[in-house]
C-alpha cells in the first residue's frame, strides 16, 4: 500500500516538475527552435517544428561578423578570469592558511567593494577610460572585469582552501618541502577542483557582465553582450537571425553553467549556503 | 643520534600561557610517551619539538645542536599525525616517496627504500592505490612508512591510533612497538590513553596544564607516583583515593589504594560493603563497591570470586602497598 | 622564525588583491563625490565650477528622480516577491523524488546563464511582442486582443524578464538549503504526527530562513543595478515609466552629458546600496564565525 502511494506521488511530482521546468526553459527552447526557422516561418505564428535550416547561423556570420564579438567575449572572460586568479590565489592562500585576527575583516571589506553600484562610478570610470585611451580596448575591459570579479574569486578560493586540512601542509613541511614545493606538489593539486570551479563560475560571470561591457566598448573590443544589445534598435523582420545570434551567444556559457551548477551556489552566496 | 633536550621551553598563544616552562631530556633510542588529560598541551609540546610552532621562550636541542630557530624540515624529525595527513592526490607509493623526493634522493634509491618500507609495513600490494582506497589501519601504516623512509633521528607521533577501532588499535600498538625494537630510533608519542602509555613507553612524561607532573618508567609511575594527579591518572581502573579518618590514622591527608591491593573475603575483613556493579572480564572481576563509612571503592579480584550485585563482602587494604599524600597532594 | 616568516609572506601575498581593490574602491568613488559638487558638463568641459549642493537639489527636484526611485523599488520588490515565493515552491517540488531530476535541474537553472541582453531580446521579440510573440499567439487563440506589453505595462514587463533570470538562482540556493535539511529530523517530525503543512511551517521554513535571507540580499544588490534589460527593451520609456535609478544616472551622464548631476545620482545609489550591504555583511559574516 505504502509503495503504491509513493510511486503515485513520484509520478505526479515528476509531471509537475517537468511542466515547471519546461515553462522556465521555454524562452530558451523557443529561441533555439526559431533560429532553425526561415524568416517567414519565424513570424508565421506559434510552431515548435522548424524547417531545420542553418541558413541563419551562416547569415549572422557573413553579414554581422559574429566571430569578432565572440572572440572578444572569449578573450575578455578568460583573460580577466585568469588575471583575477593569479592575483587572488596567493591572497586566498594566505588568508586560509595563515589567518590573523584581521583576516575576517579583510574578507568582509573585499565583499563590500562588490556592493558598490556600477552606476555610481560610471562617470569617473568613463572619463578615465576616455582620457587614457582605454575605451573599446581589450586591456581596459579585461582590467575592469578583473576588478569587478576579484572579490568573488578571492572568496570562492578562500572557502575551498579552508577545507584543505592544515595538517597535510604541516606534513609536507615536516617532509622537507619548502614553501614553493608545498605549493606546487601539495597545495595546488589539492586545490585544483576548487580553482577549476572558481574559474568556471568567473568565466560565466564575466561573459554575461552587461553594464561595463556595453558602456565601455563600441566595436573593436565589443563582446557578445554589446553585440546583442545593438540589435535592440528597430530590426525589421529578421528574428530567425536574431535567434541564431542569441543561441550562439548563450550556448557556450549554458553548457559551462550546467557543469558548474553545484559550485555556483557556494560561489554566489560567498559560502553562506553550501 | 636522536637525543632531544628541552631547556625552559615555554609557549603562549596570545594571552594564554599553554606551557609555562618545561625542562626535559630525551635519550637517544628511547620510546617516550607524553600523557595527560585533553588540552594539557601534549600536542603543543610535540609541535614545538617538530618546529611547527615557534617557542615563546627557551631552547630546543637535538643531538646537542640548538634547533630552536630551525625550520621543521631542518630538524631531521618525522611526524605521524592523528588524521594521518596523507596526500590524497598521490598514490601510496608517491606518498611514501615524497620526503625522499623533497630531499632530492635519486630515483633508484627512492624505489629501493619505498619497496623496503612497504615490505616492513605490509603495504606491498597497495602501493598503487590512493589513500582514499585504504582502510584506517592501512592509512596509518602509510603515514608511518612516509616517516620511516626519511631515516629521521626521531619519530613524533600525535595520537596516531585514536581514529582506529579497539582491536586495530591493539595490533597497531604492537606493530609500532616492534618497529621501535627494529629501528631503535627515538620515538616521542603523544596519547591520552594511559594503556598505550603503559604498554609502549620506556619513559612516560605525565603532563598537566602544561607542566610536567612526573617523568619515569611505566612501572615507576605506577608504583611510585609522585603526587595525587599522577596516582589518579596512571592505572586503570583508577586508584582509590580515601580521605578522612582512615587517611588521618595513617598520618596523611589522602591515602591511595590500587584496586588490586585489597584482600577480599566473604566473611571477615577490615571493611564491609555492598557490591554495586560487578564487571566480569573472565580472568579478573572489577567490583564497584559501596563501602560502609568510606564510600565508593574500586576493587579487582580473581575471576573465580563470584560476586554479584547486592552481595555483602569484606575487604582489607594491603597496608604495605598504600600510597600516602600530604596536604599539597605530594607523596610522603 | 618559521611561522613568523609565513606571516610576513602572507601579508606580501595579500598585498596585490588588497591594494587593487583599495584603489578600485577609493579613486572612482572619491571622484564621483568630487564631481557631484561641481558644475561639469561634457558639452562644455572648459567651464567647471563649484556647485555646492546644486546637483543634489537638481536631482531631487526632478520628478524623474522620484519616479526612478519608485521604479527601482518596484523592480527590486517585484522580482524578490516572485523569485522567493516561486523559488520555494519549485525547490520543494524538485526536492521530491522525481524521474530525471538531473535534467530537470539543468532546465530550471538555465535562464541564469543567459546574458541579460539576450534574455531581454528574447522576451521582447519572441514572447511579448504584440503581434508575433507567443503571448500574442495565446491571446488570439482564446479570442483576446494581444497585449502590447512594453507600451502598456513597461515596468511589469521588465519585472517579469528579470524575475525569469533570477528565479533559477533563488531555486537553486533554496534547493541546496532544503537538501541539507536532516532527513532524520523530517522523519522524527513525521513520527511525532506532524502534518505536511505544519512540518513545512515549523521545520522547513525556519531551516530555509537563512538561505532566503541570502537570496534576498544578494539579489537586491544585483537588482538595484538592473540596466541591460531596460536598455534593450523599453529604453526607460515610455517617458520615464520604466527608468530606474541606474538607468537615470546613465541617461544623465552619457546622454545628457551632465557629469555633476549623474555623480550626485551615483552618490545616492551608493547610499541605497550600502543600506542593503550592511544587512548582507551581517548574514555572511555570521557564517564565518562558525
Ligand atoms: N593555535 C592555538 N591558538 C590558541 N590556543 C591554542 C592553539 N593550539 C592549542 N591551543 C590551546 O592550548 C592548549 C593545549 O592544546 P593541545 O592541543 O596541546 O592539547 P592536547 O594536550 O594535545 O589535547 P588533546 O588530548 O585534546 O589533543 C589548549 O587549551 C588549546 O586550547
Ligand atoms: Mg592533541
Amino acid at each position: 500500500m505504502a509503495r503504491v502511494v509513493t510511486r503515485q506521488h513520484k509520478v505526479i511530482a515528476t509531471i509537475a516538475a517537468w511542466l515547471v521546468a519546461f515553462l522556465i526553459f521555454f524562452p530558451i527552447l523557443y529561441t533555439i527552435i526559431t533560429s532553425l526557422k526561415t524568416e517567414p516561418e519565424a513570424i508565421a505564428g506559434f510552431s515548435l517544428i522548424p524547417s531545420g535550416t542553418f541558413e541563419n547561423y551562416i547569415t549572422v556570420q557573413t553579414r554581422n561578423d559574429y566571430i569578432r564579438p565572440f572572440m572578444n567575449s572569449v578573450i575578455l572572460a578568460v583573460g580577466s578570469t585568469i588575471l583575477a586568479l593569479i592575483i587572488a590565489i596567493p591572497a586566498a592562500w594566505a588568508m586560509a592558511f595563515s589567518p590573523t585576527k584581521r583576516t575576517k575583516d579583510v574578507l568582509m571589506w573585499m565583499l563590500s567593494t562588490k556592493m558598490m553600484p556600477a552606476v555610481a562610478v560610471l562617470v569617473p570610470i568613463y572619463l578615465m577610460f576616455r582620457d587614457f585611451g582605454l575605451l573599446d580596448t581589450h586591456i581596459g575591459l579585461t582590467v575592469m572585469l578583473t576588478l569587478i570579479n576579484l572579490p568573488i574569486v578571492v572568496w570562492m578560493l578562500y572557502t575551498y582552501f579552508r577545507e584543505i586540512p592544515g595538517e597535510i601542509l604541516e606534513a609536507a613541511r615536516m617532509d622537507g618541502a619548502g614553501l614553493w614545493q608545498e605549493i606546487v606538489y601539495v597545495l595546488t593539486p589539492m586545490a585544483v577542483p576548487g580553482i577549476a570551479s572558481t574559474l568556471l563560475l568567473n568565466i560565466i560571470l564575466a561573459w554575461n557582465e552587461s553594464f561595463w561591457t556595453i558602456r565601455l566598448t563600441t566595436t573593436t573590443a565589443a563582446p557578445l553582450t554589446a553585440f546583442i544589445a545593438s540589435f535592440s534598435s528597430p530590426q525589421g523582420l529578421f528574428w530567425a537571425k536574431l535567434s541564431a545570434a542569441s543561441t550562439m551567444a548563450i550556448a557556450p556559457i549554458l553548457i559551462l553553467g550546467w557543469f558548474s551548477q553545484k559550485q555556483l551556489v557556494r560561489g554566489l552566496t560567498f559560502g553562506a549556503v553550501k | 643520534m636522536g637525543s632531544i633536550t628541552l631547556n625552559k621551553v615555554s609557549k603562549s598563544f596570545g594571552e594564554a600561557k599553554v606551557i609555562p616552562s618545561i625542562d626535559l631530556e630525551i635519550v637517544d633510542g628511547e620510546f617516550v610517551v607524553f600523557v595527560g588529560p585533553s588540552g594539557c598541551g601534549k600536542s603543543t609540546l610535540l609541535r614545538l619539538i617538530a618546529g611547527l610552532e615557534d617557542v615563546s621562550g627557551g631552547k630546543i636541542m637535538i643531538d646537542g645542536k640548538d634547533v630552536t630557530d630551525n625550520a621543521p624540515a631542518q630538524r631531521g624529525l618525522a611526524m605521524v599525525f592523528q588524521s594521518y595527513a596523507l596526500y590524497p592526490h598521490m598514490s601510496v607509493r608517491n606518498n611514501i616517496a615524497f620526503p625522499l623526493k623533497m630531499a632530492k634522493v635519486d630515483k633508484a634509491a627512492i624505489d629501493q627504500k619505498v619497496t623496503d618500507a612497504a615490505r616492513v609495513l605490509n603495504l606491498t600490494d597497495y602501493l598503487e592505490r590512493r589513500p582514499s582506497q585504504l582502510s584506517g589501519g592501512q592509512r596509518q601504516r602509510v603515514a608511518i612508512g612516509r616517516a620511516i623512509v626519511r631515516e629521521p633521528s626521531a619519530f613524533l607521533f600525535d595520537e596516531p591510533l585514536s581514529n582506529l577501532d579497539a582491536a586495530l588499535r591493539g595490533t597497531m600498538r604492537l606493530e609500532i612497538t616492534q618497529l621501535h625494537h627494529q629501528l631503535k630510533t627515538t620515538m616521542v608519542y603523544v596519547t591520552h590513553d594511559q594503556v598505550e602509555a603503559m604498554t609502549m613507553a620506556d619513559k612516560i612524561v605525565v603532563l598537566n596544564r602544561g607542566n610536567i607532573e612526573q617523568v619515569g618508567s611505566p612501572l615507576d609511575l605506577y608504583s611510585r607516583p609522585r603526587n595525587i594527579f599522577v596516582a589518579g591518572f596512571i592505572g586503570s581502573p583508577k586508584m582509590n583515593l580515601i580521605e578522612d579518618d582512615y587517611a588521618r590514622s595513617k598520618g596523611a591527608k589522602t591515602v591511595g589504594i590500587r584496586p588490586e591491593h585489597f584482600t577480599l573475603s566473604r566473611d571477615s575483613g577490615l571493611w564491609s560493603g555492598t557490591v554495586k556493579v560487578a564487571e566480569h572480564l573472565g580472568s579478573d572481576t572489577f567490583l564497584h563497591l559501596d563501602v560502609d563509612g568510606i564510600g565508593h571503592i574500586n576493587a579487582r579480584c580473581d575471576g573465580e570470586f563470584g560476586a554479584r550485585h547486592g552481595d555483602r563482602i569484606f575487604l582489607t587494604p594491603n597496608e604495605t602497598k598504600l600510597h600516602r599524600f600530604n596536604e599539597q597532594g605530594l607523596a610522603i | 622564525m618559521a611561522t613568523q616568516n609565513t606571516r610576513a609572506l602572507a601579508r606580501f601575498m595579500m598585498a596585490p588583491s588588497v591594494i587593487l581593490l583599495l584603489v578600485w574602491m577609493i579613486v572612482p568613488l572619491s571622484m564621483t563625490l568630487w564631481f557631484s559638487f561641481q558644475n561639469y558638463n561634457l558639452l562644455n568641459p572648459g567651464n567647471v565650477s563649484f556647485a555646492g549642493l546644486f546637483n543634489y537639489q537638481y536631482f531631487y527636484s526632478d520628478p524623474a528622480f522620484f519616479q526612478s526611485i519608485w521604479n527601482t523599488l518596484v523592480i527590486v520588490g517585484g522580482v524578490l516577491l516572485i523569485t522567493v515565493i516561486g523559488g520555494i515552491g519549485i525547490a520543494l517540488l524538485l526536492d521530491q523524488p522525481i524521474f530525471g531530476q538531473g535534467i530537470v535541474r539543468i532546465l530550471v537553472i538555465s535562464p541564469f546563464f543567459v546574458m541579460p541582453p539576450v534574455a531581454a531580446l528574447v522576451w521582447k521579440n519572441m514572447i511579448m511582442h504584440p503581434s508575433y510573440g507567443v503571448f500574442a499567439d495565446i491571446s488570439r487563440l482564446f479570442g483576446f486582443r494581444p497585449v502590447d506589453w512594453f507600451a502598456q505595462y513597461p515596468l511589469l514587463s521588465i519585472v517579469i524578464i528579470v524575475a525569469w533570470q533570477w528565479l533559477p538562482f533563488a531555486t537553486l540556493i533554496l534547493l541546496t538549503a532544503l537538501q541539507s535539511l536532516d532527513s532524520e529530523q523530517k522523519e522524527a517530525a513525521e513520527m511525532d504526527g506532524a502534518s505536511a503543512f505544519s512540518r513545512f511551517i515549523y521545520l522547513t521554513l525556519p531551516h530555509l530562513a537563512r538561505a532566503i535571507t541570502v537570496v534576498i540580499l544578494i539579489q537586491t544588490i544585483f537588482l538595484l543595478g538592473v540596466y541591460a534589460e531596460i536598455l534593450v527593451t523599453t529604453n526607460g520609456g515610455p517617458g520615464y515609466a520604466s527608468t530606474n535609478l541606474a538607468f537615470l544616472i546613465y541617461r544623465t551622464a552619457l546622454l545628457g552629458y551632465d557629469v555633476g548631476g549623474a555623480s550626485a545620482g551615483g552618490i545616492i545609489a551608493v547610499i541605497l546600496a550600502n543600506i542593503v550591504a550592511i544587512f548582507l555583511m551581517r548574514a555572511v559574516g555570521k557564517n564565518l564565525d562558525r
